[in-house]
């Protein structure tokens, strides 16, 4: 109490000091990492215990047991290696050619390749962020590039590229095709109907909600069976359109609806002081949602964006269901093939679809947390 | 377009929000290089009267000149008056995504169509005046909150604007950092433009205003010189505010 009735006065100001250094060491970083108490203990030696089970088994699977030669299925078999078999690679070997493009002629192949080649240039422009001018690099990419991949395709007579009917296109050449035109055409697609959902027109208001309401209720399988099968009963007869199309604008549609409400969530998180500034300096409505809300919004949604990506590069494999050869069904017809009938061709089939699809989903999921880490320092700054 | 024409001139103005019946019958001429300060108890209508200025509020009766264009609700008055005015609001509300000079350059880009070496020359200007240039690359988030609405300053003198419009500039920063904007404020008001400013900074509106106007449910209830206002305030609602705030 006297301390309180005689006041006080610092007489020497204290200076920072280091912070206290813990205890450190290996031994204690596992404790106080795995086992910190009972509980957590039991389920680090399950987690432990499950990992000392499930990869050495996959180990033997993927490469020990794994077959790496041979012509035939025969090369596959057990009974004829003289050891249990894992994965049989020497299939894949074989029809890898046929998993990548299909039955595209084998004299054009260049032509895929060099599409391969025209989009990794346009995907690496855009995802490396310091990359010159990258507003090149979009307009390349979704202006330029899908121009120039459908003549290299599809096949332009008129420049001596013999035409190729879509029904032979097949394997990663289709699967990577209709991904990036969903990818391609969901995103502006998706950011024009967020905008317009929240409009204050009620007619554009009330069309977008209605638009983004019905893909979003509807499952994928039947719009691609509408667009497949239904939808050329209620065509002219005379009137076709590609096979490879229809259901690649079916995905292009659903996909933006889900785009749509994934950009909407980024737009309401932006507070109405933005908008109500940028408007405040003569921006007129569009400026301002062009040059101040929606770079703020995608920023936001980068996560949800790439989720939908990842979840419209995986739903790409219904397509196969509907008749279009797609890597899922090229490899489930080279499986058929009886020359290559051993137990372990099917597994090693889907295990390599498998393989090839969280490879595909875990690097943009990785390049999805490197845009936000970098993001985030972008904000911290 | 002579000097008499008012910076500012309403007339009957009236506006709701939804059955809130927001601003009654304002009428509010203000003179080219006059420096008016707004008051009143909070929901008095003060921000709703300086948004319909530049007409982010909607009036649904009475006519709203600024330096004699009229907001007549269409698409192009309003792009013309905003771009006369500029607004300074008490979030700041900087981009964040934009550095300062990004902030300042916006306007003068795109809705003056200056090229990019002039809008940054003039960005450069204004920011020197309010006392920040050497911050020019940094990102808002960066700044203290009295710089940040410097800056805000800044970005909206870039329009060259004929009426400046503050809404409690002040009232979001810590105490410290009052005082450094409010030099700006006056330094805006000596040097001869038109200020229309909602505070409650009691000293400042003394010091530097050349009316007071006191607003209270939605409509003007008394407009005074400021020495008038503070010693000798006449409406009985105006004597009780000044009491409660000034104690």
């Amino acid at each position: 109490m006297s301390l309180e009735t005689e006041g006080y006065v610092r007489k020497t100001l204290i200076p920072p000091a280091p912070p206290p250094r813990r205890l450190g060491g290996p031994l204690a970083w596992v404790r106080t990492n795995l086992f910190p108490d009972l509980a957590n203990g039991l389920v680090t030696l399950a987690i432990l215990a499950s990992l000392a089970w499930l990869v050495p088994e996959a180990l033997r699977f993927l490469v020990l047991d794994a077959v790496w030669t041979g012509t035939s299925g025969e090369a596959c078999r057990p009974e004829v290696v003289g050891h249990p078999v894992g994965a049989c690679w020497a299939f894949i070997g074989e029809k890898i050619n046929y998993l990548a493009y299909g039955s595209y002629p084998a004299a054009e192949r260049w032509r895929p390749n060099l599409f391969f080649a025209l989009l990794g240039l346009g995907v690496a422009w855009m995802l490396w962020l310091d990359a010159p001018k990258r507003a090149w690099g979009a307009a390349y990419l979704f202006l330029v590039f899908p121009v120039l991949a459908y003549a290299l395709l599809a096949g332009m007579p008129a420049l001596g590229l013999a035409s190729v009917a879509t029904g032979l296109w097949g394997g990663l050449l289709v699967t990577v095709v209709v991904s990036m035109v969903g990818i391609v055409a969901s995103l502006p697609l998706g950011i024009l109907l967020a905008l317009g959902r929240r409009s204050d027109w009620p007619v554009v208001r009330y069309a977008c909600i209605g638009f983004i309401e019905f893909w979003r209720g509807v499952p994928l399988i039947t719009v691609l069976f509408m667009a497949n099968v239904m939808l050329p009963l209620f065509l002219p007869g005379d009137l076709t359109v590609d096979r490879l199309v229809r259901p690649l604008v079916g995905i292009a549609l659903f996909a933006s609806a889900y785009m749509a409400e994934v950009v909407r969530g980024g737009l309401q998180a932006i507070p109405p002081g933005q908008m109500r500034a940028a408007l405040a300096l003569g921006l007129t409505p569009l400026q301002a949602t062009r040059a101040v809300v929606l770079p703020q919004a995608l920023k936001i949604v980068v996560p949800g964006i790439v989720n939908t990506l990842i979840g419209l590069f995986k739903d790409t494999t219904l397509v196969s269901i509907v008749g279009i050869a797609d890597f899922i069904r090229v490899l489930e017809a080279a499986r058929a093939d009886p020359r290559w009938s051993a137990p372990a061709v099917p597994v090693t089939a889907y295990a390599f679809a498998a393989l090839f699809y969280f490879a595909v989903c875990f690097s943009m999921a990785r390049y999805a947390g490197f845009i936000e880490r970098r993001l985030a320092a972008g904000d911290a700054r | 377009m002579t000097d008499t024409t008012p910076a500012v001139a309403m007339q009957g103005v009236n506006a709701w929000f939804g059955a809130t019946h927001v601003l009654r019958a304002i009428d509010l001429t203000v003179a080219p290089a006059e420096t008016l300060v707004i008051c009143g108890p909070s929901g008095s209508g003060k921000s709703t009267l300086i948004r319909a200025v530049n007409g982010l509020v909607a009036h649904q009766s009475g006519t709203i000149r600024v330096a004699g264009l009229a907001l007549d609700g269409s698409a192009e008055a309003t792009d013309a008056v905003r771009a006369r005015v500029g607004m300074v609001f008490q979030a700041f509300n900087l981009f964040p995504h934009l550095t300062v000079l990004e902030n300042c350059t916006l306007a003068p880009l795109h809705v003056r169509r200056l090229g990019l070496k002039a809008a940054r020359e003039l960005a450069l200007g204004h920011l020197d005046r309010v006392g920040l240039a050497d911050k020019a690359d940094s990102a808002p988030a960066e700044l203290s909150g009295g710089q940040q609405q410097r800056v805000a300053i800044a970005r909206a003198l870039c329009l060259e604007p004929q009426v400046m419009l503050f809404d409690e500039p002040t009232s979001a920063l810590d105490p410290e950092m009052v005082g450094e904007v409010l030099d700006v404020l006056t330094d805006l008001a000596s040097g001869g433009t038109t200020l229309l400013c909602v505070t409650h900074e009691m000293g400042f509106a003394r010091a530097v205003a050349d009316r007071v106007v006191f607003m209270d449910e939605g409509q003007i209830v008394e407009i005074a010189p400021p020495e008038d206002f503070f010693d000798r305030p006449r409406h009985p609602r105006t004597q009780g505010f000044l009491s409660r705030i000034l104690g």
